[in-house]
């Protein structure tokens, strides 16, 4: 097991954590990213965009402060230097997965911040529900995806 | 300084701090996203210590923020009341799964990852957007 890496993702977890904490502290919000983004782009509610927009550049600029800094803080699997991976697939894939993401986390009010860090930090029983359905839903899609159809590749 | 910028410049910093843990964590890589998610391959259990010490960490931040009676910059806490368990939610959860394990991306890391962005990341970012859009038309049955 690569501790470098998991160490890494416990540091990560702890700021993403206390992002949550401090937009809650300070706006009184959750820090759900589709909710965040999805009601500045379809709604753009009057008096309650500036904040969400600020908060996505600064969810930019995190990746951004760590390439300035060298890229030596990233944890890209098998490159160490670089901030930001590759994307999994081409434009098509990207497409279908763009959409059902859009459309699952516009439906089902949240994604992995809003339900998961979040409401299981508030012991939300739909947010529980929530996040162990899409975690299940995606470790499907991974193996048929991987060792259905790519036949264990 | 207006109240309004002080919102403002603190959204930012939540922004910021989250930015900074996605890509300190590495989950702006969607194959150590994927690795997770591949149970049966070489499994990667970074997403486990990311997802781990944010729920860990913000558990006991909202147990010490929530005591005060309002939020600093705002009139009161918004908290989410639903309690029902209903299709629109375990559809949307799973539609959502699906597309997260066929790219590797959910929201947080596909819009952190701006910096880096390529044709396959610009179209996940315009299809999501679509999504929500699509979303907010299909209406909530009573």
């Amino acid at each position: 097991m690569d501790w470098i890496a998991s160490l890494q993702g416990l540091i990560g977890g702890v700021l993403i954590g206390l992002s949550a904490t401090w937009l809650m502290a300070t706006l009184g919000r959750i820090a759900g990213i589709s909710g965040i983004i999805g009601t500045l782009v379809t709604a753009r509610p009057t008096g309650d965009s500036a904040w969400r927009l600020a908060f996505v550049l600064g969810l930019v600029s995190g990746p951004v402060v760590l390439l300035l800094a060298g890229g030596g803080l990233g944890n890209v699997a098998g490159a160490p230097g670089e901030v930001i991976g590759e994307p999994a697939g081409g434009v098509p894939l990207m497409l279908l997965a763009g959409l059902l993401v859009g459309l699952g986390t516009g439906l089902g009010s949240g994604c992995t911040s809003g339900h998961g860090v979040c409401g299981l930090s508030r012991l939300s029983v739909r947010s529980m529900v929530a996040t162990a359905t899409f975690l299940v839903a995606a470790i499907v899609t991974v193996f048929v995806v991987r060792h259905v159809i790519g036949g264990g590749a | 300084m207006k109240t309004e910028t002080l919102k403002t410049i603190m959204g930012y910093v939540a922004g910021l701090i989250f930015g900074l843990g996605l890509a300190i964590s590495g989950m702006t890589d969607p194959a150590r996203v994927l690795g997770f998610l591949d149970v049966a391959g070489a499994w990667d259990p970074t997403l486990m210590f990311v997802l781990g010490g944010a729920v860990i960490t913000n558990f006991i931040g909202y147990r010490l923020v929530l005591r005060r009676p309002n939020p600093v910059f705002g009139e009161h806490f918004q908290l989410p009341t639903r309690q029902d368990i209903d299709g629109r939610l375990i559809g949307g959860a799973a539609l959502f799964g699906i597309g997260w394990g066929l790219s590797g991306y959910c929201p947080g890391p596909a819009f952190a990852s701006i910096a880096g962005l390529s044709g396959p990341l610009l179209a996940m970012l315009v299809a999501m957007v679509a999504g929500w859009f699509l979303a907010r038309a299909i209406p909530a049955r009573g």
